[in-house]
């Protein structure tokens, strides 16, 4: 498999070529330090992302609380958990950092509040 | 609906059905005011240049421009009655060669023919100590100081408040599609099955009073849209005048002018292009150009980077170019007022007095009501009053303390005026009140008008609308739609 | 009338009014915020995506949570914070300063000050500005009232929407858009080059196989109660290739077209304002043409990066500060953007004391330099690695380093890119 990409560790943004050399060896080209190989590597193996979204509250100052990833969670578990959380509906009061959902799909990420809100 | 027999329904609810509301309210009859679309003013009276005009382009031959010059005098009363944004800025008519001033003396003797207050003729050096943002290269010109400009809408808010204060009923969305006479006059039908009975009927249905005839079997006559796009400029631009700004007129139109809103803001157009459509009110990016060139060659401080909006209205057109406002020779009881193009909005107040003779002479009996009351609440303004007054207001009415669109400074207690008022979508609060009309045009205000909006009527946000019918806003809310973003991952 | 003394009021309680008010406060003057909203944090309130503080904090934190920390800072400071109101007028004589304030609790306030810091933001251009012709229906947000929708009320303004604009804030709304279940038809670019962060052309277009139209623009709009489709044209040098243009379905229309700094108030008072920026022109001490009153963040230009309206805010905060304390500043001189550079702020730069200066340059450039000229002779070069005019661009000169001042010459400070 062959995926062309950019690479966005810095803002030069070179155009990579991540593709397996053989069953377990990952070969990038394009890259311009060694930065890219290390995010063409990952973006092959296991593209991953942090998530940011709101939950349903009943706050009287706001309608919805927003909530973040504490890492980034593979691309393929986003969308079931993007659903999951709209479903959800939170009691005031939440405080900032707060845990929201422990360890997604055991990814060892939790899912936190971004903002407190008290009423 | 209705089983009570109404003496007149007046079939339009723009300038001048409105006005003409409001004239037969001080009698005493029953008056129906019927309007297809959900609000008031939503035709050709809400989007115009808002000029009460000097009485000069036009000669006395023509209905229009002696209804032009009675109706541009009796603003000032209609003003203290209805406190509606009017000023009396004067009008001025730039020219700019010598040809160009030999049609300004044909304008200064229609001026005079018309018997226009206050009209002279300038010089070069007379014309830029009235405005000095003219453009150097003027030679002469016209001054009519009679002219003014006005909010139009809020104009004819006004003029319905006013109305429905002194017994007349208004039915919007009320799109008139059949009609029969009968034993007590005429059986009025809307599209969608309502029903109401009227003695007499007054045609006012500006672009469409054709296709009102025809439902009628009257007269056959055809109104051809007229488009004319403006562009508005922010509140701070430097171009702003203290004038209407006319360029001498050719035979097609007016010209475009440059125009000192009321409210503060400038205003350039209209252009006039004939059209079939009475619904497409799209601008161009051609005409665009073509206004800003013709509006800078008459005040060249005028900069693109000002504009704030645009938006077109259609003039409703005869082919004759005169008003047409007669009892109808083909059907009883039935009143023509059509081709109210410009200076319609000027006319309207001579109009409304114009058909009450029509209707008497008709044979309706009208008699003064003793308890007709010609003055309505002045809703105070944030925008225009002091720190003291605001700060009294505020302890008689929190929601005056609550500053909604900030671009209008309008406060939250007006956006409620605008809805008990039955000022329901978007753009009827845009109309009453200007928010969402400034600069940021909606950018800060349209979810906190959403919420009033809500709160007031008990709405649901999917049925709040930009203008009625179709014109959602809102459909859903997050967790309405599935997601599936990455499409399936391999 | 409630009246109110005061050293200073802070307009606006986003993060550029937070640093400054408490940078005041940190040096023993009164300060007062006042907030048009029911919170503190401006902006950021509505920018729940993460890319926040990387700079200022080291770590990578969501708007509200930026905010929330300037907001626990201010709520254990002295300062005083008026929510819920809007500042309405700011009235100066030479020897008075008056604001005044306008809420539902505290009615008309009327402040007594000695120096004003504008802190009350931008706003959005929109089809206005821009100028796109068609009807006028209903479905036409700017990206930022969608974001607000969608983010802070729950709201989908559209299912089937088309992005204007392909800057940061149109690339995360295409991103948020998706993100609810909405699907993003397009995304059109004006420009031959994309507007935004290389990172969120991946993350917020790539990743959803999002078209990106480069070189294209909205032609027309149709629909008549609600949008219904666009129409899209494609630019050959910058010309307009009508025969080739192509319709997209849509209901709805995000444009994200750009923010214009909110100076109505500073403009009532006769404040010059600088025609590139469209905030204030300032001096070193970012102190407008007018004794005692100050602007920084999006008010004075508009920035891209938190951390850099923050940075610029602290430091504005000291200069008030200075001000209070009666600090005669250093001479000054001009300062101009010389080639390829788009604006330089501040105004004006003092030789003998420290400058920090922000700008945008007008080129797409990988390896750049920065040249710093006083009177045609170089003062200082600097190396950029990659230049593009969404990003800003921020260096200093410490005080000393211009050492040919001369009578003789008029000593403007000159900023190139090349
Ligand atoms: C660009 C432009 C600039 C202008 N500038 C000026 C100016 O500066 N000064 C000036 O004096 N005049 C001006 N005019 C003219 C002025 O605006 C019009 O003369 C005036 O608004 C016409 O009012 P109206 O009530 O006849 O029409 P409308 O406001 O269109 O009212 C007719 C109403 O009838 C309704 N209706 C139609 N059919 C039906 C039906 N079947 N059933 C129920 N209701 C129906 C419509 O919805 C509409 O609300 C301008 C016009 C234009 C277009
Ligand atoms: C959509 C968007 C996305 C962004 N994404 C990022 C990002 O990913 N990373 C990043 O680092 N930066 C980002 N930024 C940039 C950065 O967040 C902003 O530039 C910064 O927060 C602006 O701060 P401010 O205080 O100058 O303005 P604002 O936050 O706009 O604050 C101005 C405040 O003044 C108040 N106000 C206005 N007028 C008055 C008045 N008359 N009286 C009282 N109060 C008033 C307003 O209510 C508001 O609270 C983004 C900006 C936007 C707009
Ligand atoms: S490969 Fe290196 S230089 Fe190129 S974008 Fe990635 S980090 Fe930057």
């Amino acid at each position: 498999m062959k995926k062309e990409m950019i690479c966005i560790s810095c803002p030069m943004g070179c155009r990579i070529t991540a593709e397996w050399e053989n069953d377990n060896d990952i070969k990038v080209t394009g890259n311009k330090c060694p930065r890219g190989i290390v995010y063409g590597r990952e973006e092959i193996l296991s593209p991953r992302r942090v998530v940011t979204a709101t939950i349903d509250i009943n706050s009287s100052s706001l309608g919805r609380i927003p909530v973040m990833t504490t890492g980034t969670v593979p691309k393929g578990i986003i969308d079931s958990l993007l659903n999951r959380i709209y479903k959800m509906h939170l009691e005031t009061p939440i405080a900032r950092d707060d845990i929201i959902m422990k360890n997604i799909d055991d990814t060892g990420i939790d899912l936190i509040a971004t903002r407190t809100v008290t009423t | 609906m209705s089983k009570e027999i109404f003496d007149v329904a007046i079939i339009g609810a723009g300038v001048v059905g409105s006005a003409i509301a409001r004239k037969l309210s001080s009698y005493n009859l029953k008056v129906a005011l019927l309007e297809k679309e959900c609000d008031v003013s939503f035709g050709v009276s809400k989007a115009n240049s808002g000029i009460i005009h000097g009485g000069f382009h036009h000669g006395s031959e023509y209905l229009k421009s002696k209804l032009e010059v009675q109706g541009n005098r009796m603003f000032d009363r209609l003003e203290q009655e209805l406190h509606f944004p009017f000023r009396r800025c004067g009008i001025m008519v730039a020219a700019f060669s010598v040809e160009e001033m030999k049609t300004v003396e044909q304008l200064y003797m229609n001026g005079v023919n018309n018997k226009a207050v206050g009209i002279e003729m300038c010089n070069r050096s007379r014309m830029l100590s009235l405005e000095p943002k003219l453009n150097d290269d003027v030679v002469g010109g016209l001054y009519a100081p009679a002219g003014g400009i006005i909010e139009p809408y809020r104009f004819v808010f006004s003029l319905v408040e006013s109305a429905l204060k002194n017994g007349v009923k208004l039915f919007t969305e009320f799109k008139v599609t059949s009609a029969e006479h009968n034993s007590n006059g005429y059986g009025i039908v809307s599209e969608d099955g309502k029903k109401i009975e009227s003695r007499w009927v007054v045609n006012a249905s500006g672009l469409f009073a054709d296709e009102v005839s025809g439902i009628f079997n009257a007269e056959e006559f055809k109104i051809t849209p007229r488009k004319g796009e403006e562009f508005l400029l922010d509140r701070n631009s430097a171009a702003r005048t203290e004038h209407v700004i006319f360029p001498v007129p050719d035979h097609v139109s007016k010209g475009i002018l440059v125009i000192p809103t009321v409210e503060g803001t400038t205003m350039l157009g209209p252009t006039a292009i004939p059209q079939d459509s009475k619904e497409d009110v799209s601008t161009t990016a051609i005409n665009l150009k073509m206004v800003f060139s013709s509006a800078r060659r008459m005040v060249p401080s005028i900069s693109g980077r000002d504009i704030i909006t645009s938006f077109t209205g259609l003039r409703p057109v005869l082919e004759s170019g005169d008003f047409y406002i007669d009892v109808s020779a083909k059907q009883p009881n039935l009143i023509q007022v059509a081709g109210i193009q410009s200076p319609g909005l000027t006319a309207v107040p001579a109009i409304a007095e114009y058909v009450k003779d029509l209707l008497k002479k008709d044979g309706l009996v009208l008699t003064e009501k003793s308890s007709y009351d010609p003055t309505i609440d002045k809703l105070p303004r944030m925008r225009t009053i002091s720190p003291v007054e605001a700060d009294e207001l505020i302890k008689s009415d929190p929601a005056f303390g609550e500053i909604v669109c900030r671009c209008e400074s309008v406060s939250e207690a007006e956006i409620v005026a605008a809805v008990k008022n039955g000022h329901t979508t978007l753009d009827g609060i845009k109309f009453y009140t200007r928010a969402q009309m400034g600069r940021c045009q909606g950018g800060f205000c349209t979810d906190r008008i959403i919420k009033i909006i809500q709160r007031e009527t008990g709405l649901s946000y999917e049925d709040i609308t930009k203008r009625g019918k179709a014109s959602w806003i809102l459909e859903d809310k997050i967790g309405d739609l599935e997601v599936n973003s990455y499409g399936n991952m391999e | 009338m409630k009246e109110i003394k005061v050293d200073t009021l802070v307009i606006g309680g986003g993060s550029a009014g937070m640093a400054a008010a408490l940078e005041i406060a940190e040096r023993g003057f009164s300060v007062t915020i006042a907030e048009r909203e029911n919170s503190m944090g401006g902006i950021l309130n509505q920018c729940i995506h993460n890319g926040f503080g990387l700079h200022h904090f080291k770590e990578e934190l969501s708007g509200p949570a930026y905010a929330e920390k300037f907001i626990d800072m201010v709520d254990s400071s002295k300062i005083k914070v008026f929510l819920d109101m809007t500042v309405m007028d700011i009235e100066q004589t030479t020897d008075d300063l008056t604001a005044y304030g306008l809420s539902r609790d505290n009615g008309m306030v009327k402040f007594s000050i000695k120096t004003v810091v504008f802190a009350n933001g931008c706003r959005e251009r929109n089809r206005g500005s821009i100028g796109t012709p068609g009807t006028r229906p209903s479905g036409i947000f700017t990206a930022g009232l969608a974001q607000r929708l969608v983010n802070m009320e729950g709201f989908i303004p559209g299912k089937e929407c088309v992005v204007v604009g392909s800057g940061d804030i149109g690339l995360i709304m295409a991103r948020r858009m998706t993100w609810i279940g909405s699907k993003v038809k397009a995304v059109i670019e004006i420009q031959p080059y994309p507007a935004g962060l290389t990172r969120n052309i991946v993350q917020c277009l790539n990743d959803f196989d999002i078209p990106l139209y480069l070189s294209h623009v909205v032609g027309e709009i149709h629909g008549r109660d609600r949008v219904e489709s666009i129409d899209v044209i494609p630019l050959e040098n910058g010309v307009e290739q009508k025969d080739k243009s192509f319709n997209i379905k849509c209901d709805s229309l995000l444009l994200a077209v750009g923010l214009v700094p909110d100076n109505e108030l500073a403009q009532k008072i006769g404040i010059t304002i600088n025609p590139e920026t469209n905030g204030p022109v300032v001096n070193r001490q970012l102190m407008t043409g007018q004794n005692g009153i100050f602007a920084c963040g999006n008010v004075l230009h508009v920035h891209d990066l938190v951390d850099f309206v923050t940075e610029e805010s602290e430091r504005c905060g000291r200069y008030v500060a200075d001000y209070l304390d009666n600090k005669k500043p250093a001479d000054q001189y001009k300062t101009t953007p010389g080639k390829n550079v788009k604006y330089l702020v501040p105004n004006y730069y003092s030789p003998k004391e420290d400058n920090k200066f922000y700008l945008r340059t007008m080129i797409v450039k990988n390896r750049a330099e920065l040249v710093v000229k006083v009177n045609g002779k170089e003062i200082t070069r600097k190396k950029l690695n990659h230049i593009q005019p969404s990003e800003m661009i921020s260096f200093s000169i410490p005080g000393g380093k211009v050492e040919n001042i001369s009578e003789l010459h008029n000593n403007i400070l000159e900023v190139q890119i090349v």
